[in-house]
């Protein structure tokens, strides 16, 4: 079994984030950029399960701008086979991205994708689903344990109620949460090996896929700032005020 | 916590010391940016993740014995584990070793890392290293393949068994005793105190790398030799599983570096400690100076990466305490100011990135000689690499542990009254780094070896050659408008320490005792002028980078032309507040000054 495992370059996690001065986005330039840190689950639990002798091949694929291949390194350097890179300036949208992603999987006919559940930067959440979507296969999301046997995954997933736990048939697209596993560290020597694998590079054009962007941004803003709190008298003065204030119980 | 910024790392390592260019060497022709950044990146993982966090908690919970056994914190054995399972213990060591290959320079960089987060944890894996290479270097073939891939994979930990109670500083006068055994082997017997990882669980074995006498051996230095002594000896089947009666005979409880345990340990009490000999018979202190100066360029890493924490601690902090108004404020109801505003709390963080970033520079510079000597094209250039690391160790342990210390100070004083409390971070700090002017050498020891040794050696070889790599500097510094004048009071500063190296030497020949008695103003001398060559060319990349362009303005883009700019500022601050002290260290030293040797001892 194949394992497609799509990551995605986005601003640091440690990185304060900066809305651009004249409010088109947020500032990129100059800032640390690293693999989505749901998308590093996914390619550990891919790596697990190659380690297990369920699968065979793992290819990490990224789309974006040039620098997106150092992405694709890291997933290498962790332990994935070879990469794909879908190369464009173009300001990425979920659709598009599902739908490169359909194409290549059609093509290199994973029995599993696994992708985080959502990336950090635009925290969208729609990629997977779309994708599910697209080829027709069964999905699960947030998924923080996962079984394989018998050409099917069984997950849990982790669900506002608690904790759900599905049977599905593969091919299957899963999306994945933090509970999963803890990433691995690239090591040095991986990091070595990761220089001599591959990378195979294309545009979206070459796929067919129309990735033009299908939203407009108005404007981005810092959200507003917290104001301040207020002291209560009383624990009868904090149950009015939650009840009837904040309207939470 | 925040580690150094990937900003100061990629500045010193690619624009001042322009790594990338030994890619172009045999050794190093696997590597690129590429995979060095990657290991950048793993090793800030790692020391952010898993060696950070257990700092304070080793500092409060030192290593005890229970049931005869040395208890370490859980957490230390899982942060040194993932240093060695990612690679970290053989980033320098030929693949035929399973090591990476990779420079001495970015393998010490990504070292900081760790340094920065846990000194004590990270002496563990630096002992080690330090002795895999001293045996890789003078041990047999038999040790080799007995014990070295294990050292650089973690399985065995290494010691530096030197010291004993009557014999620190001076080693000529040990006691410990190697008696052959006529199997090839020797008897070991004896005491050594101050081992640092001497014994512990944290590995399956430790080796020893003991000094001892051989029963013919002359007096003195020239009497020493060193021996591998193992914790567990092989069995028949080459299992390390004997026990080889290197018995713990206390723990020591330090003033910080808590994380190290550190021990006295009493060789062969039954007289059956067994060790082998390394390298040639009487010829230990050499093979010991090649852990040695490992070990001291070493420690003035621990030191500045002490210093480089406490500095961010303290910038974090000045930056976020609301104290005071500005001197000329009227209002007092008016909103403090953060501390950082004012002019002399800005002065100890000048003062401190000026020490500590400077400490730095010269560390990684000095780690690029190391692989200028193992690999240059050609053989002048690997002997004069060489000989400029000879001269420049004993300079980078003393200087950057005096400075950095002071850094730590800065720190605290910064934090006012909550410096001084065990709630902040900036106490342990200082404590930790305590350590660093004292131990590898005093800094005593280091000015005697500048001054008395390496100063002097090959008619003066060694400071020739620093001489005319500083001026190459002080040639390029006169080619900038902003920067000329520092060039000239570098040009002056080199001069004054010509001279006094001149009056120091003619004394020492007419008295070595007189000429020595100052010896520790003339390093902190060399070292003021050093640092100051090493700022200089830190200004000069500052500048190419400005030219560059690309820089945006500050804050919007991730600060980088606050970050050049800054360098130039630390470069300023270095010449006009510290350089000048130069002046009256050479006036005192040209004096022949004898106040400290004339007192007497009674007039204490």
């Amino acid at each position: 079994m194949k394992i497609l495992v799509p990551v995605k370059r986005v601003v640091d996690y440690n990185v304060k984030i900066r809305v651009k001065a004249d409010g088109t986005g947020v500032e990129t330039q100059n800032v640390k950029m690293s693999m989505n840190p749901f998308d590093e689950i996914a390619v550990e639990q891919a790596i697990r399960l190659k380690e297990a002798g369920l699968a065979e091949e793992i290819i990490a694929v990224s789309l974006g701008v040039t620098q997106s291949q150092e992405t694709i390194r890291t997933a290498l350097a962790m332990g994935a086979d070879r990469g794909i890179l879908v190369e464009t300036d173009e300001a990425l949208e979920p659709l598009g991205v599902a739908k490169c992603l359909q194409k290549i999987a059609e093509k290199e006919g994973p029995g599993l994708i696994l992708m985080g559940k959502q990336a950090i930067d635009d925290d969208a959440n729609q990629t997977p689903q779309m994708l599910s979507a697209l080829l027709g296969w069964a999905q699960a999301t947030y998924v923080s344990k996962l079984e394989i046997a018998d050409g099917k995954a069984k997950v849990k997933r982790e669900i506002d109620g608690g904790l759900e736990n599905l049977e599905i048939a593969l091919p299957a697209v899963l999306s994945v949460d933090l509970r999963l596993n803890e990433p691995r560290y690239a090591s040095l020597p991986n990091i070595m090996k990761a220089k001599k694998k591959p990378i195979d590079t294309m545009s979206p054009a070459d796929l067919g896929v129309d990735v033009s962007p299908r939203l407009v941004t108005l404007k981005v803003t810092e959200p507003p700032k917290r104001a301040g709190g207020v002291k209560v008298e009383s624990v009868a003065e904090l149950v009015d005020k939650l009840r009837n204030e904040a309207k939470v119980i | 916590m925040r580690l150094t910024g990937e900003r100061e790392l990629g500045f010193v390592l690619y624009e001042l010391l322009d790594v990338e260019a030994l890619c172009a060497r045999e050794r190093f022709q696997e590597h690129g940016r590429e995979t060095f950044d990657a290991a950048l990146e793993t090793a800030r993982q790692i020391a952010g993740d898993l060696f950070a966090p257990c700092n304070r908690a080793a500092d409060e919970d030192e290593p005890r014995i229970e049931n005869g056994r040395i208890v370490t914190l859980p957490a230390y054995q899982a942060a040194l584990d993932a240093f060695f399972e990612a690679g970290f213990g053989a980033a320098h060591v030929d693949a035929e070793l399973g090591g990476l290959q990779m420079p001495w320079t970015v393998a010490q960089a990504c070292f900081s890392q760790f340094l920065m987060a846990n000194v004590a944890a990270t002496s563990y894996p630096m002992l080690t290293i330090g002795a895999a290479n001293m045996l890789a270097a003078f041990g047999t073939e038999a040790q080799k393949a007995d014990h070295l891939e294990a050292m650089y994979a973690g399985r065995t930990y290494g010691t530096m068994a030197l010291t004993e109670p009557q014999a620190g500083s001076s080693l000529a006068d040990i006691r410990t005793r190697a008696e052959p055994t006529g199997e090839g082997d020797y008897r070991i017997k004896g005491t050594k105190i101050f081992i640092s990882g001497g014994e512990h669980e944290l590995s399956g074995n430790i080796v020893h790398m003991v000094l001892a006498r051989l029963p013919d051996a002359p007096p003195g230095v020239k009497g020493i030799s060193m021996f591998l002594v193992p914790r567990y000896r092989p069995d028949g089947e080459g299992r390390p599983v004997i026990d080889n009666d290197v018995a713990l005979a206390g723990l020591i409880h330090k003033m910080g570096w808590r994380g190290t345990v550190s021990t006295m340990l009493n060789f062969g009490e039954k007289g059956e400690c067994r060790g082998t000999l390394v390298g040639a018979a009487n010829r230990g202190l050499a093979h010991m100076f090649h852990m040695m100066n490992e070990a001291r360029i070493g420690v003035a890493m621990c030191a500045t990466m002490l210093g480089a924490a406490g500095y961010n601690a303290s910038l974090d902090y000045a930056r976020e305490r609301p104290q005071g108004r500005p001197a000329g404020a009227k209002d007092p109801t008016s909103a403090p100011v953060p501390i950082v505003a004012h002019a002399d709390v800005r002065r100890m963080l000048l003062a401190q990135k000026s020490y500590v970033e400077g400490a730095f520079a010269l560390g990684l510079a000095c780690a690029r000689l190391v692989d200028e000597q193992a690999t240059a094209a050609d053989e002048t250039a690997r002997r004069e690499a060489g000989l400029l690391l000879e001269i420049l160790t004993p300079v980078m342990k003393a200087w950057s542990s005096d400075w950095c210390l002071e850094a730590n100070r800065l720190a605290i004083q910064i934090h006012g009254g909550y410096g001084y409390t065990r709630e902040y971070p900036v106490e342990q700090h200082y404590r930790d780094n305590r350590l660093n002017p004292i131990h590898e050498g005093t800094n005593g020891i280091q000015a005697i070896d500048l001054l008395g040794r390496k100063a002097v050696m090959q008619d003066g070889a060694a400071l020739a050659l620093l001489r005319r790599e500083i001026m190459r500097t002080v040639e390029a510094g006169r080619g900038s408008t902003a920067l000329a004048d520092y060039a000239e009071a570098l040009a002056k500063a080199l001069d004054r320490l010509d001279r006094v190296t001149a009056t120091l030497a003619a004394h020492m020949a007419e008295d070595a005792e007189a000429g020595l008695a100052n010896a520790s103003v003339y390093l902190a001398m060399t070292g003021h002028t050093v640092i100051a060559w090493i700022w200089l060319r830190q200004a000069l990349a500052a500048e190419r980078g400005l030219a560059a362009g690309d820089v945006g303005v500050s804050e919007e883009d991730g600060g980088a032309r606050d970050f050049y700019e800054g360098k130039l500022a630390s470069c300023r601050y270095f010449f006009r507040w510290e350089l000048p002290a130069t002046v009256t260290q050479a006036a005192l030293l040209e004096s022949r000054d004898d106040t400290c040797l004339a007192v007497r001892p009674e007039q204490l």
